[in-house]
C-alpha cells in the first residue's frame, strides 16, 4: 500500500495503491491521518485517489471514516474519486457512498472542490 | 444437528403493516395475471416456484429465539425473545403438556429483547418441567425475575409451576448441554454480551449476536476468527451497515453484513446466516441485503466459498 500526495494551488490529491486491507489498513490509516493537518476551513481540499486500490476491507473503510471525520471536524472537504468498479461496489454495499462524496475521475473531483485546484490541475496536465 | 428460527429480529419485535401485505398481494397478482391458477396446488407451485421470496413470505418480526436440535428428546435454545413463546406452543403441541421436559436456553445477555417471551414461555408455568437458563452475566436471574410480578405482570416468578434453575457460565470454559458442547465468548455490547460456539458429532454452530466488532483492535479480529474457525455454521449480529456501525450507531453494541462475511472468510466457515434484523427494515430491504451480502462474499472470496443466508422465523437448517 501506498500514499502518493500532488498538490493543485489549493487542493491535496492523495493517490493511493495496492491493497487496503487487515495487513495494510494501520499504516493506510497513519499515512491518511497524517496528510489531512491542512484540510480544514479555509485551507487545502483533500481528493483521495482511489484508481490504483484493488482491494480494500473493512479496517480500510474504517480509516476512510475516521479521516472524514477528522476533516469534518477541521472544517475540511475531503472526497474520494475514480473507484475501481469492485471497490466502487463494497462501498455500496458498506454504504460508504452515504458517507463519502465519489467522483468517477480525479478530474472531476478537483472541478468540485476548487476552481484554483482544477486549473492548476490542468495546466500541470495531470490525471 | 437441526437449527430452527423463531425469532429473529432486533431489538424489538415488529410485523408486516397492511400495507406491506397489500403490497405483496398486488405484486403476485400481477405476476400472475393471465395465469391458470385456479386451484389451490396450481396458486401453490406458483407462488413457491415464481414468486420472489419478499413476495411470498415475511422474514417475520419475533426477536431472538433459535432452537437446536440436540437428538436426545431435551430442548436446547439460545435466547428467549418473543420467538419463544411460537416455539413454547409447538413444542407442547408436538408432546403435549402431561410430559414433563427439560429446556437449556442459552442467554447473550438479559436485553429486554432477548428475554421477553419468558413470561409467555407456557412450558415455564407446567409443574415437571425443568428450564435451565445459562448465562454469563451475574445479574441473569435477576434479570428474568423482575419481568415478573407487579406492575409489569400479573404473574409472579415464585409462582411458576416449573423447576426453573440458573447455571453461570464462564468465557473460554466449555461446558456439556444435552450432549452439546457449548464454550461461550465474552462479546462486545452494552453490559456485555456472550457469544456461543456449540459442537457435537462433528459439527459446529457458533451464536454471535448482539456483538459489536469495531476493528480497532487486531488481536480481538484474530480472536473472532478463531471463534468462529472451520464452523457449519455462524448465525451472526448483522442489524447495522457497515457505514452505520461505524458512524451514527457506532458503540450501540451490533455489528454488520461485511464484517460477518469477513470474518467467516478468516475462519473458513461455511455458511454465515444474518441474524437480528433491524426494525426498521422491510421485507423487500431484507431481502437487497441478502443479494447484496452474496454479492459482497464473491467479490471478495478467496479460495473458499461462503454460503449466505439470512434468517427468518421459521427457518430450519440442517448442519
Amino acid at each position: 500500500m501506498k500514499l502518493t500526495p500532488r498538490r493543485f494551488a489549493d487542493t491535496i490529491v492523495l493517490s493511493v495503491s495496492g491493497r487496503v486491507d487487515h495487513a495494510t489498513a494501520e499504516a493506510f490509516k497513519e499515512a491518511l491521518l497524517g496528510q489531512l493537518g491542512t484540510c480544514a476551513t479555509d485551507q487545502d481540499r483533500v481528493v483521495l485517489d482511489m484508481s490504483g486500490v484493488d482491494y480494500i476491507a473493512s479496517v480500510g473503510l474504517r480509516a476512510l471514516m475516521l479521516a472524514s471525520r477528522q476533516a469534518k471536524a477541521q472544517g475540511g472537504v475531503l472526497v474520494t474519486a475514480a473507484l475501481q468498479p469492485l471497490v466502487r461496489e463494497v462501498f455500496e454495499i458498506a454504504h460508504f457512498t452515504l458517507i463519502f462524496k465519489t467522483f468517477p475521475s480525479v478530474r472531476d473531483a478537483v472541478a468540485e472542490v476548487s476552481s484554483a485546484g482544477l486549473a492548476a490541475f490542468e495546466a500541470a496536465g495531470a490525471r | 444437528m437441526r437449527v430452527r428460527f423463531w425469532g429473529t429480529r432486533g431489538s424489538i419485535p415488529v410485523v408486516p403493516t397492511s400495507a406491506a401485505i397489500q403490497r405483496k398481494l398486488v405484486a403476485a397478482l400481477v405476476k400472475g395475471a393471465g395465469r391458470a391458477l385456479d386451484t389451490p396446488d396450481k396458486a401453490r407451485a406458483f407462488v413457491e416456484q415464481e414468486l420472489d421470496f419478499a413476495v411470498s413470505h415475511t422474514f417475520g418480526g419475533n426477536s431472538s429465539c433459535v432452537e437446536i436440535e440436540t437428538g436426545t428428546g431435551e430442548y436446547v435454545l439460545c435466547d428467549m425473545g418473543s420467538g419463544a413463546r411460537p416455539f413454547a406452543v409447538a413444542a407442547l403441541a408436538r408432546h403435549g403438556p402431561g410430559r414433563p421436559q427439560t429446556y437449556h436456553v442459552l442467554i447473550s445477555h438479559p436485553h429486554w429483547d432477548h428475554i421477553m417471551g419468558f413470561p409467555f414461555f407456557l412450558p415455564a408455568y407446567i409443574p415437571g418441567n425443568v428450564v435451565r437458563i445459562y448465562g454469563g452475566h451475574a445479574t441473569l436471574e435477576e434479570a428474568f425475575r423482575r419481568q415478573h410480578g407487579p406492575p409489569s405482570f400479573p404473574v409472579e416468578f415464585g409462582q411458576l409451576g416449573a423447576t426453573i434453575e440458573f447455571v453461570p457460565l464462564v468465557p473460554g470454559q466449555p461446558n456439556d448441554v444435552a450432549g452439546l458442547t457449548v464454550t461461550p465468548k465474552l462479546q462486545r455490547h452494552g453490559g456485555d454480551s456472550y457469544g456461543y460456539r456449540i459442537e457435537r458429532a462433528g459439527k459446529t454452530l457458533v451464536y454471535s449476536t448482539d456483538s459489536e466488532h469495531k476493528l480497532d483492535d487486531e488481536s480481538a479480529v484474530v480472536a473472532f476468527a478463531a471463534f468462529f474457525r472451520e464452523a457449519d455454521l455462524v448465525i451472526f449480529d448483522a442489524q447495522y451497515s457497515l457505514a452505520d456501525a461505524m458512524s451514527v450507531k457506532e458503540d450501540w453494541g451490533h455489528s454488520s453484513n461485511i464484517v460477518g462475511v469477513e470474518l467467516c472468510q478468516m475462519a473458513r466457515a461455511k455458511h454465515l446466516c444474518l441474524y437480528h434484523h433491524e426494525p426498521m427494515l422491510d421485507d423487500e430491504q431484507l431481502a437487497a441485503l441478502l443479494g447484496e451480502t452474496r454479492r459482497f462474499e464473491e467479490i471478495t472470496r478467496g479460495d473458499h466459498r461462503i454460503e449466505v443466508s439470512v434468517a427468518y422465523d421459521g427457518m430450519e437448517l440442517t448442519l
